[in-house]
């Protein structure tokens, strides 16, 4: 396989898992609303405290995350050029 | 100031110009104590803003197409963040937000996750791509990407359907906050808020937006912050993010013990309640039961994610970054500084619903005589405008939980007043909701005309056109669209978030699929483009005639209301893109190899520096 579709891999696999991740904390913990809502978190229902900031906050961290990881998988190719000439 | 150092020197610049407007805030607290009016200093807060945008606009002109259309492309990465911050938060994220979870507790608050978490499809799917792609504008990437003019003229189509609706919302928001800041009716209102506007971006472009939206975001999180930090620590919660779980419970057992009461509709219009206010009938903090409303929180949440990843004016703040990987970094940072007010609102709306309601507080009036709640000086101010009301339904001349009506902007514009906190607060307020809506505004414009400039006139009209008269249609365009928008939001059609959500679903319903499918399926065609825009589109627009309460008002299938019209827009669109593709031949060897190029993060961009 050449380095270019070695990277396209990667690049794709790491989408997915991020993804994944987004889809955990966007869809799947509000499809159990109800019942995340018995547990509590800084004395704050669940279900409510990830609506206003657990889930936001997921997100942050998940971006950062993503775009150091990528940036690495786009070094081990050599494609993590600074600065490109357009 | 602007000549060769001026990028090394950003953090310098903007750490005065913070500095500059606290010394400012701490300059009008003086003077309030010295008895200068609250009129004038409100007046003060505003002009000294807007003046200063326009100082910058001014300083940011330019004669270049690149600098004027992606701002040279040589944004900071951080600084990129918070001028997409600036150029997200719209009037209705700073004034409306909190109202909104205030009304509408838990439901609502499918809007957060949705305004938020778009940002992780954004990053992951399509901002490092169409940074590499070179383009000026949204619709340049998908010209060149399917060819031909129709899938150009078709994106174009979407992008100011889309753009053009929520302009008028922010038009509108600017035009409101003048017209009470400076005293002056709405109508001129909405042409100060359009000249200000005009001001920051006529001259230099992308350029001048950039910068005078990194401005506003630091005025606007300045505003919204300290009236939080300020009402929390006076009810002994100096950081209320993190302190006010208790206070959620509370709000759970006051609200048990007055009864979430609906009232009738018959009994609302027989009392005269003013249009667009409204009473606390939802739990804040309780999950709504049962399948419907679990979908209806998702269905939102879904509409608001994808429609972010869709919505060109936010897309384009990342054409502006040097690079590929500081395009990727940039959404990190954007999402970040959107964090920091979304996480606060749901706290001012506690605190805030939490005053009001709380019987050991000074500051409630739920449970009060109805003439000593009407002798209050801010229930006055507000009655007086027709922002809040009093019903006495049952005619006990005690205030009900269910006879207190209220619009949902009170609660940004208020609240600083309820907590008797200085007036000077209530100015600052105004000056962040009005860089809030500014800034969204000038980004919208700014997309309508750089893309009818760029994609209609020169790609399309007059390919030989030189640079000097490129950028003269550019302004002129944007004069018109400027002047268009505030026309119709000074006729007050729609109220601010019902608009604001349509932009979403028009967003995701003709662009969403055709930009990430142009970035990771090859096979996508040029006719399986404009399929999926046109489709799109039109089964989007046509569904939202259909349950529109201002329009058919049939009963929504499976409880897809006019706020979630996207999700039919959308799935058409995806089904029509992928059919027409696998029905026409599969895209040129030119054009597979374009879409390699654009996966690979270094290298030459697609399009050149002069396109």
């Amino acid at each position: 396989m050449s380095n270019k579709d070695s990277h396209w891999m990667k690049t794709k696999n790491h989408m997915m898992v991020t993804l994944a991740i987004w889809f955990f904390f966007s869809i799947v913990i509000f499809m159990f609303g109800e019942s995340v809502n018995q547990g509590s978190f800084l004395g704050y229902p669940l279900a409510y405290y990830m609506s206003a900031q657990g889930s936001l906050a997921a997100f942050v961290i998940l971006i950062f995350w993503f775009a150091n990881k990528q940036e690495k998988i786009d070094d081990e190719h050599g494609y993590g050029g600074e600065r490109e000439d357009d | 100031m602007f000549k060769g150092g001026f990028i090394q020197n950003l953090p310098k610049i903007y750490g005065l110009y913070t500095g500059g407007f606290l010394v400012f805030i701490l300059l009008m607290a003086v003077l309030e104590s010295a008895g200068v009016s609250a009129a004038s200093i409100g007046i003060m807060f505003v002009a000294f803003t807007v003046l200063i945008y326009a100082l910058i606009g001014y300083l940011s002109r330019t004669i270049q197409v690149d600098a004027y259309y992606v701002a040279g492309r040589q944004v900071p990465t951080v600084f990129n963040g918070m001028a997409t911050a600036a150029d997200w938060m719209s009037g209705a994220s700073f004034v409306a937000m909190a109202g909104g979870i205030y009304f509408g507790g838990y439901t609502y608050m499918a809007f957060l996750v949705g305004w938020t978490g778009g940002y992780v499809l954004v990053s992951t799917l399509l901002a490092p791509y169409l940074r590499k792609f070179g383009c000026y504008t949204v619709p340049d990437f998908i010209g060149t990407r399917y060819g031909g003019n129709l899938p150009r003229f078709c994106a174009t189509l979407v992008l100011v359907l889309a753009s053009f609706t929520y302009v008028t919302a922010q038009i509108n928001a600017t035009g409101t906050i003048a017209s009470r800041a400076l005293q002056i009716p709405f109508e001129l209102g909405v042409w100060v808020g359009l000249v200000s506007i005009l001001m920051c971006s006529m001259l230099g472009g992308m350029r001048a937006v950039t910068w005078t939206q990194v401005a506003q975001y630091i005025v606007l999180i300045t505003a919204y912050l300290i009236p939080v930090f300020w009402m929390g620590s006076k009810l002994g919660n100096p950081f209320p993010h993190f302190m006010l779980g208790d206070e959620v419970q509370r709000l759970a057992e006051l609200e048990a013990s007055a009864g979430l009461v609906k009232n009738s509709a018959a009994d609302i219009k027989a009392a005269g309640v003013p249009g667009g206010l409204k009473y606390i009938s939802n739990p804040h903090s309780a999950v709504p039961a049962g399948g419907m409303a679990v979908w209806k929180y998702l269905s939102l949440a879904i509409c608001m994610m994808v429609g972010t990843a869709s919505l060109p004016h936010i897309l384009m703040r990342y054409f502006t970054t040097p690079s590929v990987k500081s395009a990727r970094k940039s959404v990190a940072w954007s999402l970040f500084f959107i964090f920091l007010l979304y996480f606060s609102a749901p706290m001012l709306a506690t605190l805030s619903k939490l005053q009001l309601m709380d019987p050991n507080l000074p500051t409630a009036i739920i449970g009060k005589s109805i003439s000593e709640v009407q002798s209050i000086p801010w229930v006055q101010n507000w009655s007086a405008v027709k922002q809040v009301f009093i019903a006495d339904f049952n005619g006990d001349g005690i205030l009900q939980l269910n006879e207190w009506f209220m619009r949902g902007d009170v609660v940004v514009l208020a609240t600083p007043e309820v907590a008797g906190l200085p007036y000077v607060i209530s100015g600052l307020v105004a000056a962040g909701g009005m860089a809030a809506a500014m800034s969204t505004a000038d980004g919208l414009v700014l997309a309508i005309s750089n893309c009818l400039s760029h994609d209609i006139y020169y790609k399309i009209i007059d390919p030989k056109a030189d640079v000097r008269k490129r950028l003269i249609v550019a302004r002129v365009l944007l004069v018109v669209i400027g002047a268009a928008a505030a026309y119709i939001s000074s006729m007050r059609l729609t109220s601010i978030l019902g608009a604001v959500a349509w932009a979403f679903d028009f967003a995701m319903s003709g662009l969403f699929f055709p930009l990430v499918l142009g970035v990771w399926w090859k096979r996508a065609t040029k006719e399986g483009a404009v399929a999926g825009i046109l489709g799109g589109l039109i089964s989007g627009t046509a569904y939202l005639i259909y349950v529109g309460p201002k329009f058919m008002a049939n009963t929504p299938w499976l409880g897809i209301d006019h706020l979630r019209f996207g999700i039919i827009g959308a799935s058409v669109s995806l089904v029509a893109m992928v059919v027409v593709s696998l029905m026409t031949k599969e895209p040129s060897a030119a054009v597979q190899k374009m879409v390699d190029d654009v996966r690979v993060p270094s290298g030459r961009a697609i399009l050149g520096k002069q396109h």
